[in-house]
C-alpha cells in the first residue's frame, strides 16, 4: 500500500492586481469601462426625449443644455469611447464569425475590413441625415 | 556558443514546512540557446534537488512545463532566457492552488475537460468492415487548428475569469468541446451543450482574449469561445421561435 501523503495545497488570494499584469488587461478593462459612457449618452437622449414631449420651452431648455462646455466635453469623452469600442470590437469579429469560402478561410482582415467599411457608410449617412453636408 | 549569467527567482513552497510560498533566488551560469527549463534542470542537478516542477519533453508538445515568468504564462521549454533582461521570475501558474514550489493541483482542469466528452461520439455507429468515416479537407480545416492544443493550462493562468469564478469551465476544454462540435463525424453536440451553453459555460467569458495570446501552439480559444455562444443563441431562437426546425 502507498504511504500516506500528506497534501497542504496552497490556494492564493484572487486580487485585482492582474489588471497591472499586462497591457491587454487595461485595455480589456477601458473596453468594458467604455460601456458606461455609452449608457450614460443613451440615458441623455432619453431625458431629451422626454424634454421633447413636454414642449417648446423644455426641449429648447435641452438644447442649450448641450451646448454647454459640460456637455461638449461629455460627448467628447463619450465619442472617444464609442470609437474605442467599436474599433475594439470590429477586430475580434473575425473570432467570432470565420468565413470559410471552399477550403479556406477568408483571412481576418477582410472580415474586420467589412465591419470597418459598414460603420463608415452608416457615419456618413447619419451624418448625412442630420445636415452635416 | 556565449554563457551568460542569470539571477532567477523562483517561487518555492514546501507543504511540509511552509505556511506560505517564498522567493528563493539563484544564480545561473546559461549558455546563450538555453531556455528557462534548462536553468531549473540545472539548479536541480547541481545547486537545489528539492526543487520540483513538472517537465517532460523539452519542445513544446507534452504541456508539463507551464509556469509564470515574469508574469506571463509560458512554458518553461519555450521562453529563452537570452529574450528577458535582469532577475527572471519563475512562478508557478496562476489561478491553481500550488502542490509544491512550481507543481500546481491540475485536478479541476482534468474534471472539467472529462466532463465536455472531448472525443468523438459518432452520429452512428458502423462496425469496422464498412470502412472509415470519410472527411473532405475542407471539414477537416474547420476544426484543425484546435486540435493543436497541448493541455498546458496557460490559457487558464492567462484568464481573469477563471480567478474570479473559478467553476468556469475555461478556455480549453470548452474549445475543445467546439474542435468536436465541429467534426463532421461527430454526432455529440447535444451532450456537450450541457456543459458548455450553460452559465458556467461560454457564458462566463467576456472576451479578454488573452487565452489567444498566450497560447503556445497558437489556438484560439477565444475565438472558440465565441463561437460557441453565437451557435448556443441560435439554439435558443431555433427553439423558441421556430420550434419546428429542430429535430
Amino acid at each position: 500500500m502507498a504511504e500516506e501523503v500528506n497534501r497542504k495545497p496552497y490556494v492564493r488570494p484572487v486580487t485585482s492586481e492582474w489588471i497591472f499584469r499586462h497591457p491587454r488587461y487595461l485595455r480589456y478593462m477601458v473596453r468594458e469601462f467604455s460601456c458606461l459612457f455609452i449608457g450614460g449618452w443613451t440615458l441623455m437622449m432619453v431625458w431629451g426625449l422626454k424634454q421633447l414631449a413636454e414642449g417648446p420651452a423644455a426641449w429648447a431648455a435641452f438644447l442649450e443644455f448641450l451646448k454647454s462646455p459640460t456637455s461638449i466635453a461629455f460627448h467628447l469623452i463619450a465619442l472617444g469611447f464609442a470609437a474605442y469600442h467599436s474599433y475594439t470590437w470590429f477586430n475580434l469579429a473575425p473570432k467570432a464569425m470565420p468565413l470559410q469560402i471552399g477550403e479556406d478561410f477568408v483571412p481576418d482582415a477582410a472580415v474586420a475590413g467589412a465591419h470597418f467599411v459598414v460603420w463608415a457608410v452608416l457615419t456618413a449617412a447619419v451624418l448625412y441625415l442630420a445636415g452635416a453636408f | 556558443m556565449g554563457e551568460r549569467q542569470i539571477e532567477l527567482e523562483v517561487l518555492r513552497y514546501n507543504p511540509e514546512t511552509d505556511s506560505e510560498p517564498r522567493f528563493q533566488r539563484y544564480s545561473v551560469t546559461c549558455r546563450e540557446e538555453w531556455v528557462v527549463l534548462d536553468a531549473l534542470n540545472h539548479i536541480k542537478e547541481t545547486v537545489d534537488p528539492t526543487l520540483t516542477y513538472r517537465w517532460s519533453c523539452h519542445m513544446a508538445v507534452c504541456g508539463s512545463c507551464g509556469m509564470m515568468i515574469n508574469g506571463e504564462p509560458k512554458l518553461a521549454c519555450k521562453a529563452f532566457v537570452r529574450n528577458y533582461e535582469g532577475v527572471i521570475r519563475v512562478e508557478p501558474l496562476a489561478h491553481f492552488p500550488i502542490e509544491r514550489d512550481l507543481v500546481t493541483v491540475i485536478d479541476d482542469f482534468m474534471d472539467k475537460l472529462k466532463r465536455v466528452r472531448p472525443y468523438i461520439i459518432p452520429k452512428q455507429a458502423k462496425a469496422i468492415a464498412d470502412g472509415e468515416y470519410l472527411q473532405t479537407p475542407a471539414e477537416l480545416k474547420k476544426f484543425k487548428q484546435y486540435t493543436m492544443c497541448i493541455n498546458c493550462m496557460l490559457c487558464y493562468a492567462a484568464c481573469p475569469e477563471y480567478a474570479l469564478i473559478p467553476k468556469y469551465i475555461g478556455p480549453a476544454a470548452i474549445t475543445l468541446a467546439h474542435r468536436y462540435n465541429m467534426d463532421s463525424r461527430d454526432g455529440g453536440r447535444d451532450q456537450r451543450q450541457e456543459e458548455i451553453a450553460a452559465t458556467e459555460g461560454a457564458w462566463e467569458c467576456s472576451f479578454v482574449g488573452a487565452c489567444s495570446e498566450v497560447c503556445p501552439e497558437h489556438v484560439d480559444p477565444a475565438g472558440a469561445i465565441q463561437q460557441v455562444k453565437i451557435k448556443s443563441t441560435l439554439d435558443w431562437y431555433t427553439e423558441h421561435l421556430m420550434p419546428w426546425l429542430k429535430k
